[in-house]
């Protein structure tokens, strides 16, 4: 705090990183964004002249998986990095400030910082009741962040919860969990779902957002292209096992050992737009496919409420009965078809009867 | 274009008469009348195999066949059959679009699967009437040349309509495959802001494909059934494009 002024490179240097460690990060991170052979360079140039962006993150109704995440990434650097590069002015679960204390640093970055700093928001607000199903600071959740949204420059969403809604907002939603965008509608906002999102993938975001100090590109969603323009499936390890027509049919079989397609097994790979299987977790060693175990889907919208994780299809809820897709229009279909025979019974039998009855005047 | 042109050179059937005289005297020399012009029959077989192709593929797609052995390097069974779908679903959409395009230079009957005339009160005095026919409470069926109005109805929700939302849907679900700067995510990228979850998409195209076997099953029937029952050419009239009347 109050050192906001400073830029991350003097931050670093004195925590005695070398500027050799300083230029392999940047292009790490350059890389890892996917961007040109110049972009080393010229993180380096904005990460050592320009201010450090001041970030106050926000714990809605959440479960803190996405601080877990992000305390973990590997590229940037380790933690010690990435919260030097930024400002990280407040965060109430990890900072040494509390009570009064911490809760007047907010309004010091309102005051200081208007319309500079990044709001990242880890969780939602649940509204029901007035907001009561979350108070922080002794007020309901959702009043903190309306204000502190008005003056940001933009709002990270962190995680399903934020981007989505998640568990807290799954059927029935009794606390009614609502979506950042759908509470603050006047601000850009960066959704970065997942539950919890890549480490590597949030801190590129801040460091994209540091370095060019604008928002990386946006998909129709509102998600950072660079992580989320493709599904799981398109870049998955175990794709040639799903073109050549080989799935794991139950688990423990012999498809299974051999590493073929989860696709029947109900992995959403194909319906997740995700980094995982180019990124992948805990630096690069796994993700949920190639430990055996099919996606499920977590930085999709509702996806607690796609029914099983185990299911290709979706349940549909609105027959009341859990069927899916094929099983109602199969049920639908067969009853189009059984009227169909009924009805070609009855036109025979009455055009036989008529028949007869015209022969019968005929006569 | 002209309306309902008759083949031959003899005069034009008087169609009203017929319409009104079903029950009465036997039309001399079973008029025929030419109903559906060539690139309609064509537009009509095309998206008949198409949508064969679209259904078994695309089931399979949903539910794959059982795992085939070997390497993956030597098997493409899913890769053939997605191309299978995806190839028929192209051909599916260009000949729908050619089928659009033909109802604004086409004859009238070209234009018959495009609407449906609800302000008419007649139209639907006329569908009622068909209904009665098909729950067996008419003795007599009426004559159209070109759909009856129950058919027009069947016909625009069945298949106009039902075609077009699996063309949106299909085409936003091969944006997915073909990414997020292709000319399909631009077109039909629109979709995932009514459904921001693509596995809602898949299961709305999913019902989309039943609703179609519906349609298709019900369409192949009345076609079989009406051309025995109500005296004139139904099926063979898709071939050669006349209508005849036989009574």
């Amino acid at each position: 705090m109050g050192a906001a002024t400073e830029t991350f490179y003097s931050v670093i240097r004195r925590q005695g990183i070398t500027r050799r460690s300083f230029h392999k990060f940047c292009s790490l991170t350059a890389t890892s964004l996917g961007l040109g052979p110049l972009a080393a360079s010229r993180i380096a140039n904005a990460l050592e002249t320009r201010p450090r962006v001041p970030v106050i993150w926000m714990h809605g109704l959440e479960c803190t998986c996405c601080s877990e995440s992000f305390i973990r990434s590997a590229h940037p650097l380790v933690k010690d990095a990435v919260l030097s590069m930024i400002s990280l002015d407040y965060d109430d679960t990890i900072m040494a400030a509390a009570g009064h204390q911490a809760e007047a640093i907010l309004e010091e970055t309102r005051a200081k910082y208007k319309g500079q700093y990044v709001l990242a928001v880890e969780g939602n607000p649940p509204l029901n009741e007035g907001g009561m199903f979350c108070i922080d600071g002794g007020k309901p959740f959702v009043e903190k962040l309306k204000v502190m949204a008005e003056d940001a420059m933009a709002i990270i969403a962190w995680g399903a919860c934020a981007s989505w809604g998640c568990v807290q907002a799954a059927k029935p939603n009794p606390t009614q969990a609502t979506p950042i965008d759908k509470v603050i509608t006047n601000k850009p906002i960066i959704k970065v779902p997942g539950c919890p999102p890549i480490a590597e993938v949030m801190t590129g975001v801040v460091t994209f957002i540091t370095t060019f100090g604008k928002l990386p590109e946006l998909d129709r969603q509102g998600r950072p292209k660079m992580f989320y323009s493709q599904r799981i499936h398109d870049k998955c390890y175990r794709r040639p096992h799903f073109d050549a027509g080989q799935f794991v049919e139950e688990w423990d079989d012999e498809a299974a050992r051999k590493g073929y397609c989860l696709y029947k097994m109900g992995c959403k790979g194909p319906t997740t737009y995700n980094a995982c299987s180019t990124v992948r977790w805990n630096g690069g060693v796994s993700f949920p496919i190639q430990s055996g175990h099919g996606c499920i889907g977590c930085s999709e919208d509702g996806f607690w409420d796609k029914g099983s994780f185990y299911d290709r299809l979706t349940n549909i809820k609105q027959f009341g009965i859990e069927k899916n897709a094929d099983q109602i229009g199969m049920a639908a279909a067969g009853a189009v078809g059984a009227a169909v025979a009924a009805h070609a019974a009855v036109t025979a039998v009455k055009r036989l009867a008529s028949k007869r009855e015209d022969a019968k005047q005929d006569h | 274009m002209m309306d309902a042109v008759a083949p031959t050179s003899e005069a034009k059937p008087d169609l009203t008469a017929i319409a009104a005289d079903a029950a009465g005297e036997q039309a001399v020399g079973r008029p025929t009348v030419y109903v559906y012009e060539a690139p309609v029959r064509i537009c009509h077989w095309v998206n008949a195999v198409s949508i064969l192709v679209l259904m078994v593929t695309g089931y399979l797609i949903g539910t794959p066949l059982p795992t085939v052995a070997g390497e993956a390097s030597d098997n493409f069974v899913m890769g053939y059959i997605r191309f299978a779908h995806f190839a028929a679903g192209q051909v599916l959409a260009v000949f729908f679009l050619a089928r659009i395009l033909w109802a604004f230079v086409g004859n009238h009957h070209s234009r018959q699967i495009f609407y449906i005339p609800v302000h008419r009160k007649q139209f639907w005095k006329e569908v009622l009437h068909e209904i009665r026919w098909y729950a067996f409470l008419e003795r007599e069926p009426k004559m159209y040349v070109g759909h009856n109005p129950l058919a027009q109805t069947a016909m625009f929700t069945g298949f106009t309509l039902f075609v077009a939302f699996m063309i949106i849907t299909g085409f936003a679900l091969y944006s997915e495959g073909t990414g997020i700067d292709s000319w399909q995510h631009k077109l039909f990228g629109w979709v995932f802001a009514i459904w921001p979850n693509s596995q809602d998409v898949h299961t709305w195209h999913h019902l989309g494909m039943w609703a179609l076997v519906m349609f298709v099953s019900v369409h192949i029937y009345a076609a079989i059934r009406e051309d025995i029952m109500s005296r004139q050419s139904i099926i063979s009239s898709m071939v050669s494009g006349e209508r005849q009347f036989r009574d």
